[in-house]
């Protein structure tokens, strides 16, 4: 935040000293497109979802200011005002719509609107929107005859902007987003429903580009449709932030102060010998930083700064100090947790589950085992809520959930690790935890020391801060466990958490997982690892085909003719039985 | 009378443009199931294929050689061949950094730097090719565009429908390099190879197929074949470094409509788009033309966002 203010406080005195009329404006269009990448930035830096179309929003408040004082007489000062209410309101309306929709088709939809404004605009009659000069009261109606005092203004818009998007980064909003950005099915089982972040994005991202179209239309006296609704405009907003370095906070004031003087410098010098040489520059610019620094400028030179830290990083705690020496499981106190009733899962003409039935015992360890394309996952998908059955249900003690979302699964206590790690790759693993805590605790304070505390029962603690991307398999698989185990579930469903792991690699895990049991959670996993899931199951199910074929006790089924037959094999059964 | 007449006429330039939009259509779906990339300089290579034919045309001699009556079509697909080497270029300098197998099967993240590369690229190109060509329209009119051979009277009334001959005669070229296009996707060796990148980038190297180049491949016929079709359109439409923009919407809804993943319902969801703008023209103002296109962008994407024959549909 000192940063901010010290680095205005140069800039305006900087900009103060200069005494050409074009360049005065100049260096006030630099705050203006800084703020546009700014707030482009807060809804697609950390959403994830690249909008091609927020020329739209810098065009309707352009017109907003321009169109209400051409009309209504009303001043910069209150259209300002106005056209941050219109830029939210379109956002939302515009999201209303596009959000259903990911990656390529949200990108299509974004870069639709403002071109069909511009076609709109045009056949409206306003191709050309002149401010009205005022010469009697040109303050009150915002028209400047120092042109220095509109850098004011906009530096002024651009530190609120920027203010803003300090306090979100760092809170559960700006967390929320960056989840779901890194990868938005892990962060729906953590209980986040993305919808109302990604609207509340738009809207502030929305708002603040109205408000810099506004003020660009104040400083140029013309609003016209292929000035603010135009591609550049769209790609203005994305390439200063892209350069300057997505996600950040310092990328597109960066990206706007290289790249505005360089385009509107060659436009002036040029222009006329080469016409569209702004244009080529800025593609070659983002092409160079897409090939050569994708994060952006910023990171990159921060980087080169940094120096990679290579501690050595102490082993995981494979020693069992901090765990119970109670080795009598905690007896199952017969209640059923969760039924599960005729249920269906139908890919188009394929059966993935036909009419399964089976109960989770509360208090239970549940082994769920079976041949490859049983449908063992796609069970689980379902239980979480990334399939609907086409029938049947399934109720959570006496919660029917069958038609539930998978972020409402979660709080109604399910929690699940995937098959294939889903991490979110840039946070810290004390940060992954934390997130699936938000729906639960909203003491900000308290949600972190739940966090910690499952990442100390997994036995990852020397780990609390390391950034996910440079963990290894095991560390992965105990942080999603952590994760999921950290707001506190009844039910935790364990998806292949073995699989590949050493001999004492998965010493340890099982040893995680009976102490868990012994917290109260019910568990119910699946794994290949037979030796593994006879001492660890109390119960077992046996899925071949989509379709339960056996169900019992650990003994009676790996004794079952019908599972040796599918799945365990005559070689398995005959050295087991020593 | 009269307004039976003019739903007729739109319905014929309808499917007459449409089939040209078609095969614009078929470019772009080409490069999107094969690389899985939304490429923002599509609109480029569809207007480096109409100063390309243009070229061929005016400089270096097919008017002289073919004369004004074929010596546009001759050029259309000669431009093909122009920007198939430029896409070919162009992937091996740039593209091939972000795309490839290395980028088929990440998640969405991915796939970010494709599409704002090929944005820089579509800044690049058309930027450049107002340094280069300058901003004055230009048109390859040939003598065809503005006759027309007339049908009727009709059903004995006395209506008419009058067919452009030149327009006429570019959608039967645009109709007939889709068929040869469909046929080389689907008969051929490289059109197999290009169909199984698609489909599973990493089975694809398993059995030996190099996918870098089925993605180059995609991304150098794909340009090429809506450079034909901007070729075709220059010939009853004039164009300027920017027209890019103008077709953009025009190919992506098409292409949407089709379904992202299908070559084949790309040309179709051409033709309806066709179809739509030339029938719009009967109830809306000229301008709104484009809108209306918007619009049934937006409706697609809301209700039917996988198209008539689309696979996959990602969706939230």
């Amino acid at each position: 935040m000192a940063i901010i203010c010290v680095a205005s406080l140069i800039y305006l005195i900087l900009t103060w000293m200069i005494k050409d009329r074009y360049y005065q404006l100049m260096f006030s269009i630099v705050p203006i497109w800084a703020l546009v990448g700014v707030a482009w930035n807060i809804f697609s830096g950390y959403s994830g979802l690249l909008s091609f179309g927020h020329a739209a929003f810098f065009g309707l408040g352009a017109y907003t200011v321009a169109l209400l004082m051409v009309f209504f007489n009303i001043s910069p000062w209150f259209g300002l005002v106005a056209s941050g209410f219109v830029g939210a309101l379109s956002g939302v309306l515009i999201g209303w719509p596009t959000f259903r929709l990911r990656g390529h088709y949200f990108a299509l939809a974004m870069l639709a609107f403002p071109l069909a404004l511009l076609y709109i605009f045009d056949w409206l009659g306003f191709q050309e929107v002149t401010l009205p000069m005022k010469r009697e009261e040109p303050l009150l109606y915002m028209q400047f005859e120092d042109q220095r005092l509109y850098i004011v203004v906009a530096m002024a818009m651009l530190i609120s902007a920027l203010l803003i998007n300090l306090a979100l980064a760092k809170s559960r909003f700006g967390m929320a987003l960056l989840a779901i950005k890194q990868n938005e099915a892990a962060a729906m089982a953590s209980g986040i429903n993305p919808l109302p972040w990604k609207f509340a994005a738009i809207a502030i991202s929305g708002a603040f580009t109205a408000l810099a179209g506004g003020l660009y239309g104040v400083v140029l006296l013309i609003v016209t449709p292929a000035a603010v609704f135009g591609m550049l405009s769209s790609a203005q907003a994305l390439i200063v932030t892209l350069f300057g370095g997505i996600g950040t906070i310092a990328g597109p004031v960066i990206g706007a102060l290289v790249l505005i003087p360089l385009g509107e410098i060659l436009h002036a010098e040029l222009g006329d010998k080469l016409p569209g040489i702004q244009g080529v520059v800025f593609g070659a610019a983002i092409i160079t930083v897409v090939l050569a620094a994708p994060e952006g400028i910023w990171p990159w030179l921060l980087s080169k700064f940094k120096k990679a830290s290579t501690d050595e990083l102490p082993p995981l705690g494979l020693n069992t100090d901090s765990f119970v020496r109670n080795s009598v499981p905690a007896p199952t106190t017969g209640k059923v947790l969760m039924r599960v009733s005729d249920v269906t899962v139908r890919f188009g003409g394929l059966y993935a589950l036909k009419d399964v039935n089976f109960d989770v015992m509360e208090g239970e360890i549940l082994g769920i085992i079976g041949p490859n394309g049983a449908g063992k996952t796609t069970l689980f998908n379902m239980l979480n809520g990334f399939v609907t059955p086409v029938s049947g249900q399934k109720i959570l003690i006496d919660q029917d959930i069958t038609q539930f979302k998978t972020y409402d699964i979660c709080r109604a206590g399910i929690g699940r690790t995937f098959q294939i790690v889903r991490p979110f790759k840039q946070m810290s693993v004390l940060d992954n935890v934390v997130i699936a805590t938000f729906f639960a605790q909203s003491n900000t304070d308290k949600a972190y020391v739940m966090a910690q505390d499952a990442i100390e029962l997994v036995g990852l603690g020397s780990r609390l801060n390391t950034v996910v991307a440079g963990l290894t398999t095991v560390e992965l698989r105990l942080m999603e466990l952590a994760r999921a185990l950290a707001p506190a579930p009844r039910l935790l469903l364990l998806d292949e958490i073995l699989a590949g792991l050493g001999s004492s690699e998965t010493e340890h895990v099982l040893k995680v997982i009976e102490l868990i049991r012994q917290t109260g959670v019910t568990i119910a996993i699946i794994e290949h690892t037979m030796h593994a899931m006879v001492r660890l199951a109390d119960r077992m199910i046996v899925l071949d085909h989509g379709q339960v074929c056996a169900q019992g006790l650990p003994q009676e089924v790996t004794n079952n003719p019908l599972v040796i037959e599918a799945y365990l094999g005559k070689r398995w059964s005959a050295r087991a039985q020593h | 009378m009269i307004l039976i007449e003019n739903i007729l006429q739109s319905l014929y330039t309808g499917v007459i443009v449409g089939c040209i939009y078609g095969l614009m259509c078929v470019g772009l779906a080409l490069i999107f199931s094969v690389m899985r990339v939304i490429n923002f300089a599509q609109g480029e290579s569809l207007m480096l294929g109409m100063y390309a034919a243009f070229f061929c045309f005016a400089h270096l001699g097919m008017q002289a050689l073919f004369g004004s009556y074929v010596g546009p079509f001759i050029s259309a697909l000669l431009a093909g061949i122009f920007v198939f080497v430029f896409g070919i270029v162009v992937y091996e300098a740039l593209l091939k950094h972000v795309t490839g197998m290395r980028v088929a099967n990440t998640e969405g993240e991915g796939h970010y730097p494709q599409l704002t590369l090929t944005l820089g690229l579509s800044l690049i190109i058309a930027n450049g090719g107002l340094l280069l060509f300058g901003s004055a329209p230009l048109t390859m009119r040939t003598p065809l565009s503005s006759s027309a051979w007339e049908l009727g009277p009709l059903f004995g009334t006395d209506m008419m429908l009058f067919l452009n001959q030149g327009r006429t005669i570019a959608s039967i070229v645009a109709i007939a390099v889709a068929v040869g296009v469909s046929l080389f996707i689907s008969r051929s060796r490289m059109g197999t190879m290009m169909r199984a990148a698609a489909d599973n980038p990493q089975a694809a190297t398993y059995v030996g197929i190099h996918v870098g180049k089925s993605h180059r491949l995609a991304f150098a016929l794909g340009s090429a074949i809506t450079a034909v079709a901007g070729g075709l359109i220059a010939t009853y439409y004039p164009f300027q470094p920017y027209i890019g923009i103008e077709f953009v919407i025009i190919m992506y809804t098409g292409v949407l409509l089709g379904g992202m993943g299908s070559v084949y319902g790309a040309f179709l969801g051409g033709v309806t788009i066709g179809l739509v703008q030339q029938l719009s023209t009967l109830v809306l103002p000229h301008q709104l033309q484009n809108a209306a296109i918007f619009v049934a962008f937006l409706l697609i994407l809301l209700f039917r966002p996988q198209g008539l024959f689309g696979k996959s549909v990602d969706r939230v």
